[in-house]
Formats: C-alpha cells, sequence, structure tokens
C-alpha cells in the first residue's frame, strides 16, 4: 500500500530549516562530459594529456621520490649504477676482448653508450609493469591512462639527465688530465634531439609492455627477457659493430633495431666521432612508428583496464 | 535548465566464465592453449562452443539530477551501486546506454586514492589533490586549509606510513573535501572513521551541495542519506525500481528488505523452536481499532496485539514480554507484565492474551515483534519476529504535516509569555 499518497508530502522547505540550494551561475561554457561505450581504435587524445599535464609530473615526481627515499647515496645511484657497468664493460670488453674504439679511452666511449642504454632498458622495465603496479588508482579514479607509463619513462629522463653530467665530466677530465682531443663540435647540440628519438622508442616499447602486461601477466616475466636479449641485439653500446663487417643476419637486426642506430649516433654527437646520418634516419623513422603503435595499442585496450586488473 | 547528469539507458555487462580451472586473471600461455584446444573443444560442445555467462550488473537503467540537487542512491549488496559510480566516475566504460555530465567531476570511490606511504604528508597532500584533478596552484592556495581541517599540522613531514588510521583518514578525506567540482560522487566513504570524523564529512558535503554543486551519494547509512539528500533513488538488481523523495524510496527500500525474509508470519510461530521442543505461543495478531486484524497502524495510534497461547498444564504468574525491533534489528520498544498493576495470575490450557498500547509513539516504517514468556525464573518460550507490521505516517498531532525526522513521536505543547517576564518561549516557525 503506498502510504505517500494519503499525506500531502510537505514542501521541501519545511522540512530543511535550511534555504534550498542556490545554484550557481551556470558558466556561459560547462565542461560537458559524454560517455559511451569503447569504441575500439582511437586517437590520442592531446588536448586531455596537456590538460592532466601536473598530474604527469606529480606522478613522475613521485616515481623518483619513492625510489630515493630512505636511501644512503640518494640520487647518486643515478650515476652509480651506469659508472659500475662501465667498469664490468671495460674490464670485459677492452680488457679481454680487446675491443677497439678508435683513439679514445675505451671508458668513455662505453659510457656514452651505456647511459642512453640505461635510460631504454629502466623505462621499458618501468613503464611495462606500472600499469599493473597502480591498480590501485585505475579502479578508483579517472585520468588518462597513458599518463602511467609516461611517467616511468619521465623518471628514468630525470635520471638519465643526472648521469650525463657525469658523462661530461669525463669528458673534461679526459680532455683537459688525460691529454686526448676530444672534438666538441657542433654536433653535440644533437644530442638532445637524438636523446628525444630514444625516448620515443622507449615510450612506444614501454606503452605496448603495460598494456600486454595489463592482459596478460606472463609479460612480467617476458620483460626482463627482452631487456637482456635487446641488449644483445645492440652491441653498439660497447663497440661500432660495422667495423666488424657484420654478416647479413647481424647486419638485419641492426637496421632494424632502433636503439642501436641511436645510440650510435648519440655516442657520435657527444664525443666528437662521424655521425652514421643514414642509420640515424632509418633508426628515427622505426622509433616513430614504435611510439604510434604503442599508444594506439594501449588506447585500443585501456577502457578495460579496470575490469581485467 | 539542462540537467547535470544524464543517465540514458546504460548498461554493463561482465562475462562470467564456466571454466574447470579457474584463475584470477588471463596468461597467455592460457590463451594460447584454448586457441588450439578450440576446435576441439567446439566439436565436443557442439555450437555452443566455450560455456560463458553474461552477468548485467547494470541494464537499462536511466535517471537525470539537476543541477544542486543531493541525490542518495541506496540499494541492497549486489544492485549495482558501485557499478553505477564506476561508469560515472569514468574508471569502466558501459556496454551500452550513455551518460552526459555537466560540469568538472569529482569522484570520491576511495578515500586516499594515490596516497604512497613512503611520502610526508605534505608531498601526498600534493600528490593526492593532483590525483583528484586540482592543480598545483588551488592545493597550494588551500594548502593551509586542508591542513586544518585534518588537524595534523604536526606530522605534516612524517612519512604517511607512520600515521595513525584515523589521521591517514582525515587526511585523505581533508584533501578531497578541498575539491570544488560542479558533480560530487561518494562511494559510502563514511563508512571509516570515528563518529566525529564522519559528523565532519558530513557537515562538508552539505556545504559543499549549498554552493551549488550535485552530490551523488551511495550509502549504506540511512539516516546520513536522510540527512544529507534532497532525493533518492533505489536500485535493484541493475536497474532503478524507485525515485523521489528520500522517505518514500527508503520505506520502499525497507519493505523490500523485510519481504526479502526467509520467514513469513505463520512460519516464525509454527516453526520448531530453536532451544525447546514446546510451542506456547500459536497466534498472534495485530488488531486495528475496529477489532479487525491488520498489518497497518496509523501514526500514534494504539497499538492492540492478540496473542493466542497453548500452554497445557497451569503455569502459575507467567511473565509475557512483547518486543518491538526496527528493520535492522535493534529493539526499539519492550513491554512486558506485570504492567500498571495488571498481573497475570495462571494461565492453563488455551486462551487469548492481549496487549494495549494506547498510542504507539513509534515513527512511520517497517517492525517486527519479538514474543517471549517466561515463568518462575525460566523462560517457557520465545519466538522472534512472530509478526511484522508498519506504521503509516499521517497528521497525528494536528501540525498540518507528516512525520519529521525522528526514530519516535512525541506531542508538544507550546506557549508564548509575554517578554519581561523570567520566562519565555519564542513561537514555533
Amino acid at each position: 500500500m503506498d502510504t505517500s499518497a494519503l499525506i500531502k508530502q510537505p514542501p521541501l522547505s519545511a522540512t530543511e530549516p535550511e534555504s534550498s540550494p542556490e545554484a550557481r551561475p551556470v558558466p556561459a561554457e560547462q565542461h560537458e562530459t559524454v560517455i559511451c561505450p569503447s569504441k575500439g581504435w582511437q586517437l590520442l587524445n592531446v588536448r586531455e594529456l596537456w590538460r592532466f599535464r601536473e598530474l604527469l609530473y606529480f606522478l613522475t615526481w613521485r616515481d623518483i621520490k619513492v625510489r630515493y627515499k630512505q636511501t644512503a647515496l640518494g640520487a647518486a645511484w643515478a650515476v652509480l649504477q651506469p659508472a659500475m657497468m662501465m667498469v664490468v664493460f671495460t674490464v670485459f670488453f677492452r680488457g679481454i676482448a680487446k675491443v677497439p674504439a678508435g683513439n679514445l679511452p675505451y671508458p668513455l666511449y662505453v659510457f656514452a653508450g651505456l647511459l642512453p642504454w640505461s635510460f631504454f632498458a629502466t623505462s621499458i622495465a618501468n613503464a611495462g609493469n606500472s600499469v599493473v603496479g597502480s591498480e590501485r588508482l585505475i579502479t578508483k579514479i579517472y585520468f588518462p591512462r597513458l599518463a602511467i607509463p609516461f611517467a616511468s619513462v619521465g623518471a628514468a629522463i630525470v635520471d638519465f639527465c643526472i648521469a650525463t653530467t657525469m658523462l661530461i665530466g669525463l669528458m673534461l677530465y679526459y680532455a683537459v688530465f688525460g691529454g686526448i682531443p676530444i672534438n666538441f663540435t657542433a654536433e653535440i647540440l644533437l644530442a638532445p634531439l637524438i636523446f628525444a628519438l630514444i625516448v620515443l622508442a622507449a615510450t612506444g616499447v614501454g606503452t605496448l609492455m603495460a598494456a600486454l602486461n595489463a592482459a596478460y601477466r606472463d609479460f612480467r616475466y617476458v620483460i626482463p627477457f627482452l631487456v637482456q636479449l635487446w641488449l644483445f641485439a645492440t652491441p653498439t653500446v660497447y663497440m661500432d659493430p660495422f667495423q666488424n663487417n657484420p654478416g647479413t643476419r647481424m647486419q638485419v637486426v641492426l637496421w632494424a633495431n632502433p636503439v642501436a642506430g641511436l645510440i650510435g649516433a648519440f655516442r657520435a654527437a657527444m664525443l666528437g666521432l662521424p655521425v652514421p646520418w643514414t642509420h640515424l634516419f632509418v633508426s628515427a623513422f622505426v622509433s616513430v612508428m614504435l611510439f604510434v603503435a604503442g599508444c594506439f595499442y594501449f588506447r585500443r585496450v585501456e577502457d578495460s583496464f579496470a575490469d581485467i586488473i | 535548465m539542462h540537467p547535470a547528469i544524464s543517465v540514458e539507458n546504460i548498461g554493463k555487462c561482465y562475462r562470467v566464465d564456466h571454466a574447470v580451472e579457474r584463475r584470477a586473471y588471463k596468461t597467455l600461455r592460457e590463451t594460447v592453449t584454448s586457441l588450439c584446444a578450440a576446435p576441439l573443444r567446439r566439436l565436443r560442445n557442439g555450437a555452443k562452443g566455450r560455456a560463458n555467462e553474461d552477468f548485467w550488473a547494470l541494464r537499462n537503467l536511466t535517471f537525470t539530477t539537476e543541477p544542486g540537487e543531493r541525490v542518495g542512491i541506496i540499494g541492497r549488496n549486489g544492485a549495482g551501486k558501485s557499478t553505477l559510480l564506476k561508469v560515472l566516475s569514468r574508471i569502466t566504460k558501459p556496454t551500452s546506454g550513455q551518460v552526459r555530465l555537466r560540469g568538472r567531476v569529482g569522484s570520491l570511490l576511495e578515500v586516499g586514492t594515490g596516497f604512497h606511504p613512503e611520502l610526508t604528508g605534505r608531498e601526498n597532500i600534493y600528490l593526492n589533490g593532483a590525483i583528484l584533478g586540482m592543480s598545483r596552484r588551488d592545493i597550494a592556495r588551500k594548502f593551509d586549509q586542508i591542513v586544518d581541517f585534518a588537524e595534523v599540522e604536526k606530522f605534516l613531514d612524517t612519512p604517511v606510513k607512520r600515521y595513525s588510521s584515523g589521521m591517514y583518514v582525515r587526511l585523505a578525506f581533508a584533501v578531497a573535501a578541498h575539491l570544488e567540482p560542479e558533480i560530487l560522487i561518494v562511494d559510502e566513504v563514511l563508512a571509516v572513521g570515528d563518529v566525529a570524523f564522519q559528523r565532519k564529512c558530513m557537515g562538508r558535503m552539505k556545504e559543499v551541495g549549498k554552493n551549488g554543486c550535485t552530490v551523488l551519494f551511495v550509502s549504506h547509512n540511512m539516516p546520513a542519506i536522510e540527512t544529507l539528500c534532497t532525493r533518492a533513488i533505489l536500485l535493484d538488481r541493475g536497474s532503478v525500481v524507485r525515485e523521489g523523495n528520500v522517505p518514500a524510496v527508503v520505506g520502499e527500500y525497507h519493505r523490500r528488505l523485510m519481504s526479502g525474509q526467509p520467514q513469513d508470519q505463520a512460519g516464525a510461530l509454527d516453526a520448531p523452536r530453536p532451544h525447546s521442543n514446546r510451542k506456547l505461543f500459536c497466534a498472534a495478531t495485530l488488531l486495528d481499532e475496529a477489532g479487525a486484524p491488520t498489518q497497518y497502524i496509523p501514526l500514534s495510534a494504539p497499538f492492540h496485539l492478540r496473542l493466542g497461547l497453548d500452554v497445557g498444564e497451569p503455569i502459575e504468574h507467567p511473565l509475557i514480554g512483547v518486543g518491538i525491533d526496527d528493520v535492522f534489528g535493534q529493539r526499539v520498544l519492550t513491554v512486558h507484565t506485570p504492567a500498571a498493576g495488571c498481573v497475570i495470575e495462571r494461565i492453563s490450557g488455551r486462551c487469548e492474551v492481549d496487549c494495549r498500547i494506547a498510542h504507539l509513539p513509534l515513527a512511520p516504517g517497517d517492525y517486527s515483534v519479538k514474543l517471549a514468556i517466561t515463568a518462575g525464573g525460566g523462560e517457557l518460550d520465545a519466538v522472534e519476529r512472530a509478526l511484522q507490521f508498519a506504521v503509516t505516517d499521517g497528521d497525528a498531532f494536528g501540525e498540518g504535516r507528516g512525520h519529521q525526522r525522528g526514530v519516535c513521536i512525541a506531542a508538544s505543547a507550546w506557549c508564548v509569555h509575554a517578554s519581561g517576564s523570567t520566562r519565555h518561549l519564542e513561537p514555533s516557525v
């Protein structure tokens, strides 16, 4: 029996002593959002990413802060890690394998290759696990999901910048004290651009890994394996592979692997060696393709993250 | 004026897998093996293939909300409330239908979203604020207010993992409370925290609502809904079953809850008693003023309960008690003999006992009756939920309006004295 029909319901103001809510004057341009079912392939929503740029900054800042909280050495680790790798590589490749490096001191040669490689490896590893690691965020609040892997790459960029100061320091040390003629050519200005391309490649692969990891959890095990494999496919880090007349198989790998060309070009730009232009352009093209593919795939599946994570 | 929230026929479907091997998440290995095994499985199961079931958490859900309204969404567990909020917060996409939101949306589905235990309170305020959608400038501007609201000034620079749970929740809500969206969506965040905190939260939400913000509030806490909301929507199995003013919708919610109880009226009295074999109570009927059986009592009307007893051998000085419980099983009223000098000397065989309360002081709602009889210090029989009835709304005291808020009712007398005397009462508004 519907008892509310028996009684004339008292007006709102009678039950609430406070006055009825005063509507705020409606702004001329109201922000309207339409939510509808997933559409499959969708473009990158750059405007939305720009609106959330501060969130991207904060997520990057959080990743960096957290990494160095409660550590004794703090940000020094950004430099120590590649430095230790440099020592290992020098001992092995120069000392044992006797890899030539022109008239450059081998530690410097390998460090200049290790820096961008270190950046690439940590980017894709962290980005790959970032979406699954942010499960709580994704299921509780809305923001463009691309910000998550982008923030991981951002944190790696900061580490890279810190480590580059050590590279420049090394270069100056060798130039001043080592007596080695390091050519500080104008091509050094190319280095940031080449690095930007490496960022694109890392973001593309990292984003792809992140999306795949969210759907298929075994990718958590694939990622470290993939990184190791990729290092073998990038001998450019510790030598100049074209000097040793590589076979066709190696040639295909070197040309298809964007990081090989970009690292080689980065090192050449920083240390004043001749820049491998063709290789650079091919790698640049592949990097852009990787970035586009990664982001498009991510956008396609991001709507289902909250349901599958 | 355009509606602030316009939900048009949305549906949300989840695929429930009925596979023999259940795993928490998909793995690549599984997908590959199922692809290879698929042709075989198709042969075995015929055209059906894999046994999947579609679970529609939301189906054909439609409602609108005007700007400035505070809407409460209620329903049983599994009705689809949280799924609806997830769709409105853009966390998950609907399978069908469409939603239009006019204004910036602030979503509080959990307190402390994004809080990182290693970061300090100050850092987490900025991080959480950014995650909720506030700009850095906004956060900096409101920083002092947030710290004030949370009362954690001393511990701003300690990592949040050292905070007590109360401090954590206060800080988290303080940041969220200073969001100024045009549409605020809140999901039972008030379930955590102590009473003082909950009161603070409610106060803040009311304040925010009064500034013209549209609030969508999901809760199981009916008093909170009744205090805060201007309108309510009842969900059941993914659709809207009732919407309108809060008391009506809450009443419908209670009615559905009660009708879902496994025991019905006759069943409770006929059912075997859990602790003994004797069944002394065999009937319980509520009578209206004319003496006819009824299930509804008007506000403040007499409560006349007739109990049928079949005691067999005589019982000396029995004490009979009647307890009235609300929908949540909370006791609201107990009456028993001896009362006002009515002492029952003895009862034997079959008899009927009448219990009368002149004016039942209970607020409109659904209630159930518990019966008990004791003698000589021992309980002879007790029946839970022997009878269910409802008190209906009405104008009990000639006030010209229905029941106001509260759990019980009372008649009141007012008078005005001229000023200058020692005591005076202001006229009622």
